[in-house]
């Protein structure tokens, strides 16, 4: 019992992970209608940035949590000119394909201008989280133990959700950013700027994934340029789950993933090497029931 | 003067030339109704208004020259433009569509503004909560002018507000445009096919053909007007 | 006095670039094939004549002037553009986005190698049944694809091709013990006398290639093609007019497939290695399948062919330039994606038949037409959410 109980932490730990990453793809799903097949390697160019500002050794030194914040910043000003200048001409010409050869185009670009700028040997993130293990209760003897961490984490992740939540649902911005989604001249119609709230989207997704990849590289034991490849793999599974609609819904789609992952990894020897099938699987069977992923709205589509 | 005049407005979409010296007046507080069979440029003329497309000569709003802003500066400006095709957006709840007429708005009227329209169109109150996409055609035009008036909007321009409803609900919606207008002073400029019910409401006329202005006058009198009807109007 | 003539209505755009082969050929009767020689202005006409023949006679003399590393990089490129005309009848003409034919690639791949390997066939008997295996896995695919749409179903392609490497490698041990199977060369050694090992194997390449895009070509133009695109563009109002809906897609994903696994069949020639030892081979060479499709031009016939050869070339170059500084090549390349995505959205076959139109408007006098070369200018002309268009007014 103990060590499922461990498994799934184990487990909840990655996934929020994932889950941190699929937000950010969510956002901008909501904001701009695209996939951007570039999240992770966006994430990976502010997480180095991260490591820049806070590095005693080759870097600025500043304390780890206002390097993230700054990094945060700085992503966010990024994603909004990545979107003004590389993602809006492309769109214009009303062809998605195009928009996703463009994210793909990124993706091999920062990856790669990352690791000639910041080298490919290995880098310690601090963690911004104190250290230490939390007990959780003791059953019988062994108390099931979590680390600080992992309750950060969760922490964040849960604020930040609330605040997105509030944001879009609640805020005339939100409101703004939402009817660009959905209907972007007809928005214009009713006098909002819909190229700004385009940018604002981007910049808000990139902030997002800086501060998820942030984290991620700080509870590793170093990281490089690979950091965000498989993750990026888990955080579209974790998005397709939640259904595309869904802040939440990325959150805990997230969070199945990385739980089933984990308890695959553990219980399952006959999927050994193989554990990703059953994420993926799981995916497959979930959308074939609820084609719009597990929170996703119906959307009724009248012709 | 007149609250919008175009004058010798040329335009259309890039080599297409649809627009061909077009001379047009608004009165403040009055409906100005233009007609004309599909193609002849209807659509574009309000396109052209709003700055949706590229066009030459003069559109002058309130004494100001609006030719080359964009829709977004224009519709900030006081003008609110219900395409056709309503323009709904389809994933947000009616209410939100209501509020997003009112998104640009700062004084502190908002509120009583929904009770106003949803007292005007009790549907939309009865489904204020539902995705707006699910709505009927007809609810979704009733939508569209309840969340262009949110904006408290100085010129109403309709696309086509009757297209794709059933008769009912097309003399519904036109009685409540000319109430808005008879009682609340709106200006609306409507183009529309359905010549009858608009030139009922409506001040000043324009009939388009191949993108000119073939015949104008006086609503009622081209309402009347028999050979005008026959040629044009199709009843 | 007379209705005055139809204005110049918005055209339906379709969401993955025009189609220009339909919209200049008029239309056919039902049940009727339009014209092999539609009536094209002209400039095109001579242009098509000239570039076939052209083509032909370097295509078939090629080899011979080429070194064998030039000819293997040339038949890359060929069996690259067998895969992106796969995709291309999936997602260009069906609208159904996938990114992972590299699974379908690499189950071509793989049979091909397993046969060769552990039972001794021959390679070409190999090809067949590779595709009708991939063909097989594609409809597999293609039924549960039924119920997933646009950005979900790319999502779920995309875990096949993550997921196939890790499938190879639990189950097919290779000499070396990993998932990695290197049939020997002289199983590829040239039927016919005279040509030498690798002239055979890219003339084995540029044949099967030719037969699979006449084969697309064909049945692009006929009924299956315009039922293809009808459920790319309008997929409601596709079933009103009896397109078989399941039929389609399904069809479709299993011929695509098939071909991505002749591919991939071939590629163990050319490069004598089936290999999945590494977990995101598969997700590239699905990418390089959708590049491919896209820079050559989607929904058109040539449009993978130029875009196969493009790619190939674009890599070959980017590894060049930089020397010393290797790291910065897929930057390099990301960036030529980026650029000439921005210069021809419709790609390089798009954008070559909207300069040929527009010379022959202009040889035919102003009264010419607006035709499909501003297609693309005319904005929708109604503002609606769904996507379905009115008529303009």
């Amino acid at each position: 019992m103990q060590l499922f109980i461990e498994q799934v932490i184990n487990g909840i730990g990655n996934g929020l992970v994932y889950g941190s990453v699929a937000l950010a793809l969510v956002i901008i799903f909501r904001t701009t209608g695209i996939l951007n097949f570039a999240q992770g390697e966006m994430a990976l160019f502010s997480t180095y940035i991260t490591w820049k500002l806070a590095s005693e050794s080759d870097g600025f030194g500043l304390p780890i949590v206002a390097a993230i914040g700054l990094s945060m910043a700085i992503a966010f000003v990024a994603g909004a000119m990545i979107e003004r200048v590389l993602i809006r001409p492309v769109e214009q010409a009303r062809s998605p394909l195009n928009v996703v050869i463009v994210t793909l185009g990124l993706f091999l670009g920062l990856n790669s201008v990352a690791q000639l700028i910041f080298g490919t040997d290995p880098q310690l993130m601090p963690s911004p989280f104190p250290e230490g293990n939390v007990e959780l209760f003791s059953s019988g003897g062994d108390a099931v133990v979590v680390s600080k961490d992992t309750i950060g984490l969760i922490a964040v992740l849960v604020a930040e959700c609330i605040l997105l939540w509030l944001l879009l649902q609640r805020t005339n911005l939100g409101l703004k950013l939402r009817a660009v989604a959905s209907n972007p001249d007809s928005a214009r119609l009713h006098g909002i700027r819909a190229g700004t709230m385009l940018m604002l989207g981007w910049g808000m997704a990139a902030a997002i994934g800086a501060l998820a990849g942030s984290l991620v590289a700080s509870q590793r034991t170093g990281f490089d340029g690979s950091l965000m490849q498989i993750i990026i793999v888990y955080a579209f599974a974790a998005a397709a789950l939640g259904g595309f609609d869904s802040l939440i819904g990325a959150v805990v789609a997230g969070l199945i993933v990385g739980i089933a992952d984990a308890l695959t990894v553990q219980y399952v020897d006959a999927l050994e090497g193989i554990e990703v099938v059953v994420p993926l699987g799981l995916i497959l069977v979930v959308l074939v029931i609820l084609p719009n992923g597990l929170f996703g709205r119906r959307t009724v589509e009248r012709v | 003067m007149s609250l919008l005049e175009l004058a010798n407005v040329q335009g259309g979409y890039g080599p297409v030339r649809v627009l061909h010296d077009i001379d047009l007046a608004v009165e403040e507080g009055h409906v100005a109704v233009v007609l004309g069979a599909n193609g002849a440029g209807k659509t574009t003329t309000l396109r052209a208004i709003s700055g949706l497309i590229h066009a030459q000569g003069d559109i002058v709003f309130d004494g100001r020259q609006i030719l080359g802003r964009s829709p977004e500066a224009v519709a900030r400006l006081g003008i609110a433009h219900v395409p056709q095709g309503r323009g709904t957006f389809t994933e947000l709840t009616v209410e939100e569509n209501l509020r997003l007429g009112a998104v640009n708005r700062t004084d502190r009227d908002v509120r009583s503004d929904f009770d106003r329209w949803y007292s005007v169109f009790p549907r939309l109150a009865d489904r204020r909560n539902q995705e707006a996409g699910s709505m009927s055609g007809g609810e979704q035009q009733m939508l569209a002018l309840a969340r262009a008036m949110m904006a408290r909007p100085r010129l109403l321009l309709l696309d086509e507000p009757s297209l794709g409803l059933a008769p009912l609900v097309t003399r519904e919606l036109f009685a409540q445009l000319g109430d808005l207008n008879r009682n609340h002073g709106l200006t609306v400029l409507v183009v529309e096919q359905n010549a009858n019910l608009a030139l009922d409401i409506g001040h000043w006329g324009y009939v388009l053909e191949a993108g000119r202005i073939a015949v104008q006058g006086d609503a009622h009198q081209l309402h009347d007007d028999e050979a005008v009807r026959k040629a044009y109007l199709g009843f | 006095m007379s209705m005055p003539s139809d204005g110049t209505g918005a055209s339906v755009e379709p969401a993955l670039g025009t189609l220009p082969e339909t919209a200049a050929v008029p239309a056919a009767a039902p049940g009727e094939r339009p014209p092999i020689w539609p009536p094209l202005p002209r400039p095109v006409l001579i242009a098509r004549i000239v570039i076939g023949v052209a083509l032909s006679v370097v295509a078939l003399y090629a080899p011979f002037y080429f070194t064998p590393e030039n000819n293997r990089i040339i038949s890359q490129a060929l069996y690259l553009s067998i895969a992106a005309m796969g995709l291309n009848l999936l997602t260009g003409f069906t609208g159904q986005v996938s990114i992972g034919h590299g699974a379908f690639f690499g189950v071509g791949a793989f049979t091909t190698a397993i046969l060769m390997v552990d039972h001794g066939w021959t390679f070409e008997a190999t090809i067949p049944v590779a595709a009708v295996l991939s063909g097989l896995v594609g409809m597999l695919v293609g039924f549960p694809a039924l119920r997933v749409r646009g950005l979900q179903l790319a999502l779920v392609t995309l875990a096949l091709a993550v997921l196939f490497p890790r499938l190879a490698s639990k189950y097919v041990e290779g000499a070396g013990g990993v998932a990695l199977l290197r049939p020997r060369r002289s199983e590829f050694a040239s039927l016919i006398d005279g040509l030498d090992d690798d002239q055979w194997a890219y003339f084995v390449c540029l044949i099967i290639a030719v037969v699979l895009f006449v084969l697309a070509w064909n049945l692009v133009r006929g009924r299956m093609g315009r039922a293809m695109v009808a459920v790319r563009d309008q997929e409601i109002a596709a079933t009103t007019v009896g397109v078989n809906l399941a039929g389609t897609k399904v069809g479709t994903f299993a011929l695509s497939a098939a071909y991505a696994g002749v591919a991939g069949s071939l590629s163990v020639m050319i490069d004598r290695i089936a290999d999945a030892t590494s977990p995101i081979l598969y997700l590239q060479r699905s990418i390089e399948f959708l590049v491919a499709m896209v820079i050559g031009g989607a929904a058109t016939i040539l449009g993978p062919a130029v875009g196969a050869f493009l790619l190939v070339w674009l890599r070959r170059n980017t590894e060049d330039l930089i020397e010393g500084k290797e790291i910065l090549a897929p930057a390099i390349f990301g960036a030529a994606l980026i650029a000439i995505v921005y210069v021809l959205p419709e790609g390089v076959v798009g954008g070559v038949r909207r300069l040929l139109a527009r010379l022959g408007r202009r040889s035919s006098g102003s009264a010419a037409r607006p035709g499909p070369a501003s297609a693309s200018d005319v904005p929708d002309d109604s503002i609606n959410p769904g996507g379905s268009h009115d008529e303009g007014t």
